[in-house]
């Protein structure tokens, strides 16, 4: 079908039929990134139940995100690489010809989707803490460190087209650079290091006390995760568009 | 037969045997970056030194044994009695302030009688003695600790029958009450018997914001009062384990003893121990094993759901009509895979990463010979089971990406979380004790002992469970995974 009217109208057309064709396969397809989710929203909302005997109440609470951050990277990388797994990216790739399109309403799609899944588990995490602007501060970057790391799992997943590379190498970013970066031997590079990956980023978010001897301040953390994610979902569409073009 | 299938099928598949590859060479590649990353320097008073390695015992492994040690010979059976008391002491520059020299008696401050296999650090000894807040204990083999009467004050007795010494406790030197009795294997006819006192640092423990804790260590000095000692007289004296340097401190108050009026006063520092300060524990070179454990759990996992998704299942069970036979033996190849990877990461790893850290002076704590057997062997073992639970989970959950994040965040998370964050010690201990990631207690070389005054958690690299526990709840996982995984196959067939 061709659209006939001004551009931006027909790029709006356009995405809202690729957007409602991703409802539907996410509502008929089986459980697809639901389960990650779930279990992402169950694992952060737990940290309720670590009490508030710390030095750092909040960032007792938010040790949840820690580990959920590993659930909703898996639900940013099954939303694409499942269809690889099940050949069904081909029919995808037939009804949305545009590549920067599909990736776009899925990076939408996976938005909406853990938006409400972050809100609500680090709402329930940090219940009864006193709102104090550390605390809320703490809870935002949190949230919005989570919808970062289901892009990134998104990137990386049309980057490298497996799913299981793909969480293979989130998860080392995530979990294992931190313990890599500590047995650096220069410790200038490490700190550059540290600086530089999304390596310490939960810790320096979730910190309420004593935030200055983290080698990032929060925001700054929180900055360094959207370059990843954004880096990682340029790359993948920049790829998407050359080799499945 | 079929395990000669399931084996074509891993060693077919490029990827796969990469994994496995990969997850040896990282091992290796960060155990020699962890032992590059180390640098370690001693002081002698003001002057900088190579550390000195720490003594050994009998059976290898490194021990603290520095004390004021007033003795004679002993031929044969005897027995040595003392009145011990006014333990006394002096702390260096201690809290809140810091800036003065108080009077003070450290909780484990020792003052007592000992039997001892010669002067030299590291030599077998059982030894009866008072100290500052734990009572009276008896304690040999630099491990073996017994506790008694909870006084500060008593009178002690150590008597010694063939290889079996024993000691005793009096409140007033006529009724005698057994502590108990150690034997002491392969002890001379001839040995050293005597009265010591030493005193190890003061400590305060910080809790670090962050998670995991700081721990200060200040200088002590301990005296004790020896009277009535029977038999007395005839006394040589040897600083064991003391080093020419002397503190401030000791240029005024030196370590020995005097004798007056048939009181005979001894002053000491140090302390009689495992040493887990002197040096580097050697699993350390080992912590690259989390970070080659997510290529084995991503290429395991993937093990388990391949079939599934490639539809080659049917063939297989077509060709192999028992289909929990199909899960055990693709769970054996897994596991026998993994087995090797980890056998050759750990055999270049260690020797590799223990010679380099000598080369640089660093001192790695000394372990016995079948501690270091365990260490090796048991983390290729805990690859080979992690191996057989990725596998298991994935052929359980047929989602290779469900898989990977369970078994990281079982395996690999809960370790991470308790050394680097604020995740209180009672529940990280818990963790430690019942996700798999229990096994890595197979790794900690040092034992704990409740008598060792630095703190012993998790974060300092000591496990709730013992080591073969530990890696038996990792293959309790493994097994229910894999048996999980054969119901289904089975069920979905029938």
């Amino acid at each position: 079908m061709k659209c006939r009217m001004a551009r931006p109208q027909c790029g709006a057309i356009r995405l809202r039929a690729a957007w409602r064709g991703e409802w539907v396969k996410l509502l008929t397809g089986g459980p697809g990134p639901a389960v990650p989710l779930l279990a992402g929203l169950l694992i952060v909302a737990g940290g309720v139940a670590l009490g508030r005997d710390a030095v750092d109440p909040a960032q007792l609470r938010l040790l949840g995100v820690r580990l959920g951050q590993a659930a909703v990277a898996a639900a940013g990388v099954q939303i694409l690489a499942g269809e690889y797994g099940s050949g069904l990216i081909r029919a995808t790739l037939l009804a949305v010809p545009r590549r920067l399109d599909v990736l776009a309403v899925k990076a939408g799609l996976l938005t909406a989707l853990v938006t409400p899944v972050a809100v609500l588990g680090v709402g329930v995490a940090v219940i009864g803490l006193s709102p104090d602007a550390g605390m809320l501060r703490a809870a935002t970057t949190s949230v919005l460190h989570l919808i970062l790391v289901a892009l990134l799992g998104l990137g990386v997943a049309a980057v490298v087209r497996s799913s299981a590379a793909a969480i293979g190498i989130v998860l080392s970013l995530l979990f294992l650079m931190p313990m890599l970066l500590r047995m650096l031997p220069d410790p200038d590079w490490q700190r550059v290091l540290y600086r530089l990956t999304p390596a310490t980023a939960v810790q320096a978010i979730t910190t309420t006390v004593d935030n200055s001897v983290l080698p990032l301040s929060p925001w700054a953390a929180l900055g360094v995760v959207a370059a990843w994610s954004v880096g990682a979902l340029a790359l993948g569409a920049l790829l998407l568009h050359r080799r499945d073009g | 037969m079929m395990l000669r299938a399931e084996w074509l099928k891993f060693r077919t598949v490029r990827g796969w045997m990469a994994g496995a590859a990969a997850a040896a060479l990282i091992v290796i590649g960060l155990g020699v970056l962890a032992a590059t990353g180390v640098t370690m320097s001693c002081m002698d008073g003001t002057r900088e030194v190579d550390c000195p390695a720490p003594p050994t015992d009998t059976s290898g492994r490194s021990v603290a044994d520095k004390f004021t040690f007033v003795h004679r010979t002993l031929t044969g059976d005897g027995s040595l009695t003392a009145k011990v008391g006014h333990l006394d002491g002096t702390i260096t520059y201690p809290p809140p302030n810091h800036d003065e020299i108080v009077r003070g008696v450290v909780p484990w401050a020792k003052a007592g009688l000992m039997i001892k296999d010669g002067t030299s650090p590291g030599a077998d000894y059982a030894a009866v003695m008072v100290t500052g807040a734990h009572g009276v204990r008896m304690q040999s083999g630099f491990t073996h600790d017994k506790a008694s009467s909870p006084v500060r004050e008593a009178w002690l007795r150590l008597t010694r029958q063939g290889d079996k010494i024993t000691g005793y406790v009096s409140a007033d030197g006529a009724a005698w009450q057994k502590i108990e009795t150690v034997r002491l294997n392969d002890l001379p006819t001839t040995v050293r018997i005597g009265l010591f006192v030493t005193s190890p640092s003061g400590l305060t423990v910080e809790e670090n914001p962050q998670g995991g804790h700081a721990v200060a260590a200040r200088w002590t000095q301990a005296t004790a009062e020896f009277s009535r000692v029977t038999p007395g007289g005839g006394w040589d004296e040897t600083l064991v384990g003391y080093s020419d340097y002397r503190t401030t401190w000791e240029e005024t108050h030196p370590p020995g003893h005097t004798e007056t009026g048939g009181v005979v006063t001894v002053a000491g520092a140090g302390d009689i121990g495992l040493d887990t300060e002197g040096g580097m524990s050697v699993e350390r070179v080992l912590t690259g094993v989390f970070a080659g454990l997510l290529p084995l759990i991503v290429v395991a996992a993937l093990c388990g759901t391949a079939e599934f998704r490639h539809g080659l299942i049917r063939t297989t069970l077509a060709a192999m009509p028992k289909p929990v036979w199909i899960s055990v033996s693709q769970a054996t190849v897994v596991g026998a895979v993994s087995l090797v990877a980890g056998l050759v990461a750990v055999a270049v790893t260690l020797p590799m990463a223990v010679r380099l850290l000598e080369a640089k002076k660093v001192v790695v704590l000394s372990v016995s010979g079948p501690t270091m057997l365990r260490v090796a062997l048991g983390t290729a073992l805990l690859l080979s089971l992690a191996g057989v639970l990725a596998y298991g989970v994935g052929a359980l959950l047929r989602r290779s990406v469900l898989a990977i994040v369970a078994v990281t965040a079982l395996l690999v998370a809960p370790p991470i979380l308790s050394v680097t964050s604020v995740l209180p010690t009672e529940l990280s201990a818990w963790l430690l004790r019942l996700t798999p990631a229990a096994a890595f207690a197979i790794q900690q070389s040092v034992a704990a002992y409740p008598q060792m005054s630095r703190p012993q958690t998790v974060a300092d690299g000591y496990f709730p469970l013992p080591p073969w526990a530990g890696l038996a709840v990792l293959a309790l996982w493994a097994l229910t995974a894999v048996a999980a995984a054969a119901w289904r196959l089975n069920r979905t067939r029938a």
